[in-house]
C-alpha cells in the first residue's frame, strides 16, 4: 500500500520511457497484461468454435434422422448434403471440438490468459523474465489455432481419428478421410502449439523462481501462482513426450518407417509396415494426456482458491495443505496414465499398478473439495459472480471426481471404458469444472485485464443457466453410458438395442442447446463491458493481493514506483487484529500480530 | 414434449431470475443507487436462496434420474466374473452416492446459510492439522478397501490359468467387421498372419500349420454356456475395440499383436431373454419402435422391425467412418446346441479347397501363379 500514494508522480514518468505504436502495443506487445488479453480473446474464439461443434453433433445424436438446414449452412454441401450430416464430418466434429477444447481454450485460454496476467501482478514482478520469449510464445499458439482452424476447410475434410489420434486410425489416408491433409495440419498445429506452450510455461517457472519482490517467500505466494508454477512444471514434463509422439507418427505418415504399425491389411493389400505398436503411441500420448488433464484443472482451482478466500472474506483453510495437495497431485499424475489403457491390450498387471497410483490422487483431491467447504464455512460470502462459478466448480469437480474412482478401477472400468459414462465423467470433472474456473477468472479479474466491471445481472443469469444445463447434459449422459452405449458412434440406431435411450439423448441435446445459446449472455456481457462497462475502481473486490495495489489504467511495469513489498500471507480476511475485514500483502505486521499459518 | 418442457421451464427461470435481480435494484433506487457491479446484501440474499434451490434441483433431478433412467442400465450379468464386476460396481456406488449426498448439502448450504452480510463478520480460521488429517485418511482407508477388492478381480478376471479348460475361440476385428475363427477338435488356434490373407482365407491363417486345419471360421458367434471361453484377438488394419456390454467383457484389438480376454457365460440367449427385466425392456422398446413405425408407415416408408434381444458384440473404439454399425450377434447355447451347431460347420481348410477346386468349364485356361500355389499348400496338407 506504500506505493499507491506515489501513482500520480511515478506514472507520467514512466510512460514517458515507452513510445508505443500499434503494432507494439496492441499486436507484437512483449507486456505481460496484454499478452494475457490475446490469450484470452483468441481463447474465446476458439471456445465458440469448439461450443459451436459440439452443438451440431449433439443435434445430429438427438435426431439423427431429421436434416437440418443448418447444418447445410455451416458444413456445406460436401459434408451436409441436403442438412444431413456425413459421418465423416460427425467424427470431425467430435475429434476438432475434443482438440480445441483441450488445448486451445482450457489449456492456452485458461493458463495463458491467468498465467501471463497474475504471475508477474501477484508475485510483484515489472514483468515475465522474458517479455520477448512471451510474445513468441503467443504467437506461436495463435498461428496453431489459425492452422488448426484452417484445418476445417481441407478437401479431405479435417482429422476425424478422435482427439486421441490413436493410430493406425491417424496414420493413414486409407482408413478413414480424415487422415489425409487433415492429420497432417493437426500434428503441425500441435507441434508448434507444444512449443508454444514450452515457452510459456519456462517463463512462468523462471519468473515465479527470481521476479518474486521483497518478502514474498513461496509460503506467501497466492495459491493461483503455486497452480500456475507447479501446473508449469508438468507442461515441461510431459509436453516433450506428446511432441516426440506426433514426431514419430509424422515419420510413420510421410517417412514409411514403423514405429506404432505392424501387420496391416487395409484396402486389399498388405502394408509394408512391421515390428511397430500402436500401444507404444498410447503410452506416449497419455504420459501427456493423463498429465494435460491436470494441466487443465490445476489452475482452474487455483484460481478457485483465490476467489473463494477473497469472497468467503477468510483465510483460504489449509494453505500449506493445498500446496501440498497441488504438489502431490502433480506428482500423481505423471504415473497414472495406464487408466487410460487397461483394455488397451497392455499387460494386465500394470493395470493393478495403474489403479493403485489413479486411486491415490482422490485423496489430494479429496484435501481439497474439504478445504473448499471449510472455507465456506462461517464465512460472510459475498456472492458474486466470480464465487459463484467458484462454488459451481466445486460442486462439479466432486461430482465429476467420484465417478472417477470407477474409471480408475481396472475392474469397473472394462464394461464403461469407451461408453458414454466416460464423457460424462470427464466433462464434469475437468471440463465444466475448468471452464466454471475460466469464467471465474474472467469475473473476477475483468477490472484488473480493461478496467471496467461486468455487469452482475448477466452474470448470474449467465451462472444459473450455465449450472443447470450442465447437469442437464452429463447428469443423464452417465446412465446412457452404464446402459453399454459406446461414445463416438454416429447414430444409434443400428441398434435397437439402444431404442430406450433415444429420449435421453434429446434431453441432453435440449439443455446441451440451452446452455450454448446462453454463453451469448456471457458474450454480449464481455464484448460491451469491454468498451462500456462501469469504470472499475482500484481494489473493487476488497482483495489483500498485490495485483490490486497497481493502478487501473495498465502501465509497463505495473507499478508507477517501488514495487511494493510483501509483509504477510496473501489470505489474511477478517483477521480479528485489524478493523477492515481484508489485510493486503502489503500491510506491514502489528506488534504482537499472530501468523496464523506457520 | 419433455424438451418444450424443459424449455419453458429455463426460459421461466430465466425470467424469474432477471425479475428478482431487477426488483433489488429497484428496492434501491429510493437510497443510494449502487451501480459498483459487486455484490451488495440484497445479491447476496437472492444469491444464497438459488444455491440452497440448487441443492434441491441436484437431490431431485439425482432422484428423478435414478427412478427414470435407473432401469435403463445394464441389468444381470451374464458371465460368471460380471456378478463379482456388479457387486463391486454396486458398493462403489453406495458409497459415491453417500459422498455426493453430504458434500453438495455441505457446498450449497454453506453457500446460503454464510451469504454475507455487512454486519457480519467472518471467522478466522486458517489451519487444523487434525481435519486435514482426518479427510485424508478416511479416504485413504476407504479407496484401499476398494483397491484391494478392485484388484482381486481384476486378478481374477484378466489372468486365465494354462491349464484351465477353455474352448478358444479367436476375435478377428476389420473395418467394419467381426470374424470368429473357432479352434476346432484340437483347441489350437493355427498360426496367423495378415500377410497370408488370400481368397476366402481372409483372415490370413497358415494353412500349413498343422494347428490350422481343424480351424473354423464363421460370421455368427456362438458360444457355450457354462464353459470358459477364451478369445484370442487379432485385427487387420486400424484399433477395434471388442465390446461385450452384457458380460461385463471388453478388450481393444491390436494391429500387430494378439489380445486376450475370456469370460464364462452363464446365461443361454433364451434364459436371458425371458428374464423379467429384459421382458420388460423388450417390450419397452417394442413399443418405441411401434410408434415410430406408424409415423414412417404415415410417410410411405416401410415399418421397422420388431426386436428381439441378443447378445451383441460391438466396436468401441473409433474404427473409422462406419465404427457406429460394426456389431456382431452372438449366441449363448447350451453346450449341446452348440456341438450341434459346430459340427456341421465346414473347416477353412474345406473352403479354400472348395474355393480352389477348378470348375469345370473354365478350369483350363485360368490358372495363375497364385491358384497354383495354393493347390501346393492344399496338395502339401492333404499329404499330412
Amino acid at each position: 500500500m506504500s506505493a499507491e500514494g506515489h501513482d500520480h508522480e511515478h506514472s507520467h514518468e514512466h510512460e514517458h520511457h515507452h513510445k508505443d505504436t500499434f503494432i507494439t502495443k496492441y499486436i507484437f506487445s512483449i507486456d505481460h497484461k496484454m499478452i494475457a488479453k490475446q490469450y484470452l480473446i483468441t481463447g474465446i474464439i476458439m471456445g465458440v468454435i469448439g461450443v459451436v461443434m459440439s452443438m451440431l453433433f449433439r443435434m445430429q445424436l438427438a435426431w439423427p434422422e431429421e436434416s437440418f438446414k443448418i447444418f447445410n449452412v455451416l458444413l456445406g454441401d460436401k459434408w451436409a448434403p441436403n442438412g444431413v450430416m456425413a459421418n465423416d464430418i460427425y467424427l470431425a466434429l467430435v475429434t476438432i471440438h475434443g482438440t480445441i477444447m483441450v488445448f486451445f481454450v482450457l489449456t492456452a485460454g485458461l493458463s495463458g490468459t491467468f498465467s501471463n496476467l497474475l504471475i508477474p501482478l501477484q508475485i510483484g514482478a515489472r514483468d515475465m523474465a522474458s517479455g520477448f520469449l512471451n510474445m513468441i510464445s503467443y504467437w506461436l499458439f495463435f498461428l496453431s489455432s489459425v492452422i488448426m482452424v484452417s484445418s476445417l476447410f481441407v478437401e479431405s475434410g479435417p482429422a476425424n481419428a478422435g482427439w486421441t489420434i490413436y493410430p493406425p486410425l491417424s496414420a493413414l489416408p486409407q482408413a478413414i478421410s480424415g487422415s489425409g491433409a487433415g492429420m497432417t495440419l493437426w500434428l503441425v498445429s500441435m507441434a508448434l502449439f507444444i512449443a508454444a506452450s514450452l515457452m510459456g510455461s519456462l517463463n512462468y517457472i523462471v519468473t515465479v523462481i527470481n521476479l518474486r519482490t521483497k518478502g514474498m517467500s513461496m509460503t506467501r505466494l497466492p495459491l493461483t501462482i503455486w497452480a500456475f508454477f507447479v501446473t508449469a512444471i508438468i507442461g515441461v514434463i510431459s509436453f516433450p513426450v506428446l511432441l516426440s509422439a506426433a514426431l514419430l507418427l509424422i515419420f510413420d505418415r510421410s517417412f514409411g518407417t514403423s514405429f506404432f504399425l505392424s501387420d496391416i491389411y487395409i484396402a486389399g493389400e498388405v502394408l509394408h509396415y512391421q515390428g511397430g505398436s500402436p500401444v507404444l503411441f498410447e503410452h506416449l500420448f497419455w504420459f501427456l494426456g493423463h498429465p494435460e488433464v491436470y494441466i487443465i484443472i490445476l489452475p482452474a482451482l487455483g484460481i478457485t482458491s483465490e476467489i473463494i478466500a477473497t469472497n468467503s472474506r477468510k483465510p483460504i483453510f489449509g494453505y500449506r495443505a493445498m500446496i501440498m495437495s497441488i504438489l502431490a497431485i502433480a506428482f500423481l499424475s505423471t504415473i497414472v496414465w495406464g487408466h487410460h489403457m487397461f483394455v488397451s491390450g497392455m499387460n494386465p498387471f500394470l493395470g493393478s499398478v495403474f489403479t493403485f497410483t489413479t486411486l491415490l490422487i482422490a485423496i489430494p483431491s479429496a484435501v481439497k473439495a474439504f478445504n473448499y467447504i471449510t472455507t465456506l464455512w462461517k464465512g460472510n460470502l459475498q456472492l458474486n459472480p466470480a464465487m459463484l462459478f467458484s462454488i459451481g466448480l466445486v460442486s462439479t469437480f466432486i461430482t465429476g471426481g467420484l465417478t472417477g474412482i470407477i474409471l480408475g478401477d481396472s475392474t469397473l472400468d472394462i464394461n464403461v471404458h469407451d461408453t458414454y459414462f466416460v464423457v460424462a465423467h470427464f466433462h464434469l470433472v475437468m471440463g465444466i469444472s475448468a471452464l466454471y474456473g475460466m469464467f471465474a477468472g474472467i469475473y473476477h479479474w475483468f477490472p484488473k485485464m480493461f478496467g471496467r466491471m461486468l455487469n452482475k445481472n448477466l452474470g448470474y443469469v449467465h451462472f444459473w443457466v450455465t449450472a443447470v444445463c450442465a447437469y442437464g447434459v452429463f447428469f443423464p449422459m452417465h446412465f446412457i453410458g452404464l446402459a453399454g452405449l459406446p461414445r463416438r458412434y454416429y447414430t444409434n440406431t443400428n441398434f435397437p438395442l439402444f431404442d430406450d435411450l433415444q429420449n435421453v439423448n434429446v434431453l441432453i441435446t435440449t439443455f446441451a442447446l440451452i446452455g450454448g445459446a446462453f454463453q451469448l449472455v456471457f458474450l454480449y456481457n464481455f464484448f460491451s463491458s469491454i468498451f462500456y462497462g462501469k469504470k472499475a475502481v482500484q481494489n473493487p473486490w476488497r482483495s489483500n493481493t498485490l495485483e490490486w495495489t497497481t493502478p487501473v489504467e495498465h502501465i509497463h511495469g505495473n507499478w508507477p514506483g517501488e514495487i511494493p513489498e510483501v509483509h504477510r500471507w496473501p489470505y489474511d480476511y477478517s483477521n480479528p487484529a485489524h478493523d477492515e475485514d481484508f489485510v493486503p500483502q502489503t500491510v506491514p505486521m502489528k506488534e504482537g500480530e499472530v501468523v496464523l499459518h506457520h | 414434449m419433455t424438451s418444450l418442457l424443459v424449455i419453458i421451464v429455463l426460459v421461466l427461470l430465466s425470467i424469474a431470475l432477471w425479475q428478482l435481480t431487477k426488483i433489488f435494484d429497484l428496492t434501491q433506487v429510493g437510497s443510494i443507487k449502487d451501480d459498483s457491479q459487486v455484490a451488495n446484501d440484497g445479491d447476496n440474499n437472492v444469491q444464497g436462496y438459488l444455491m440452497f434451490g440448487f441443492l434441491a434441483f441436484i437431490y431431485i433431478f439425482t432422484i428423478y434420474g435414478l427412478i427414470k433412467w435407473g432401469p435403463l442400465v445394464l441389468h444381470t450379468p451374464a458371465s460368471k466374473h460380471g456378478s463379482m464386476v456388479d457387486s463391486l460396481m454396486n458398493i462403489t456406488w453406495v458409497l459415491i452416492f453417500i459422498v455426493q449426498a453430504i458434500t453438495q448439502a455441505l457446498v450449497h448450504y454453506f453457500s446460503f446459510k454464510y451469504r454475507g452480510n455487512k454486519s457480519n463478520k467472518a471467522l478466522y480460521l486458517a489451519d487444523n492439522n487434525k481435519l486435514e488429517v482426518i479427510w485424508s485418511g478416511i479416504p485413504a482407508i476407504v479407496l484401499t478397501g476398494l483397491i484391494l477388492y478392485g484388484l482381486y478381480a481384476w486378478t481374477d478376471i484378466m489372468f486365465v490359468d494354462k491349464d484351465e479348460d477353455t474352448i478358444e475361440i479367436e476375435l478377428y476385428a476389420q473395418q467394419f467387421k467381426w470374424t470368429a475363427r473357432y479352434s476346432g477338435t484340437d483347441n489350437v488356434l493355427g498360426k496367423a498372419n495378415v500377410r497370408l490373407i488370400e481368397g476366402v482365407n481372409t483372415l490370413g491363417v497358415d494353412l500349413s500349420d498343422p494347428n490350422a486345419q481343424d480351424d473354423i471360421v464363421v460370421s455368427e458367434l456362438h458360444i457355450p454356456k457354462g464353459k470358459k471361453v477364451h478369445f484370442k484377438i487379432r485385427s487387420q488394419d486400424v484399433l477395434h475395440s471388442a465390446y461385450f456390454p452384457h458380460f461385463r467383457a471388453q478388450m481393444n484389438c491390436v494391429p500387430g499383436m494378439v489380445t486376450e480376454f475370456a469370460f464364462e457365460p452363464v446365461y443361454t440367449s433364451d434364459e436371458y431373454r425371458a428374464m423379467p427385466f429384459m421382458v420388460e425392456k423388450v417390450k419397452k422398446i417394442n413399443d418405441l419402435r411401434q410408434a415410430k413405425s406408424k409415423e414412417l408407415v404415415a410417410n410411405g416408408l416401410p415399418a421397422l422391425d420388431p426386436y428381439t434381444f441378443d447378445y451383441l458384440l460391438l466396436c468401441n473404439k473409433i474404427c473409422g467412418a462406419s465404427h457406429y454399425n460394426m456389431q456382431m450377434k452372438v449366441v449363448v447355447d447350451t453346450p449341446e446346441d452348440f456341438k450341434t451347431w459346430l459340427s456341421d460347420k465346414p473347416t477353412l481348410v474345406q473352403e479354400v479347397k472348395a474355393a480352389n477346386a477348378p470348375k469345370p468349364v473354365e478350369g483350363a485356361i485360368g490358372a495363375d501363379s497364385t491358384k497354383t500355389n495354393d493347390t501346393a499348400v492344399i496338395a502339401k496338407i492333404a499329404m499330412k
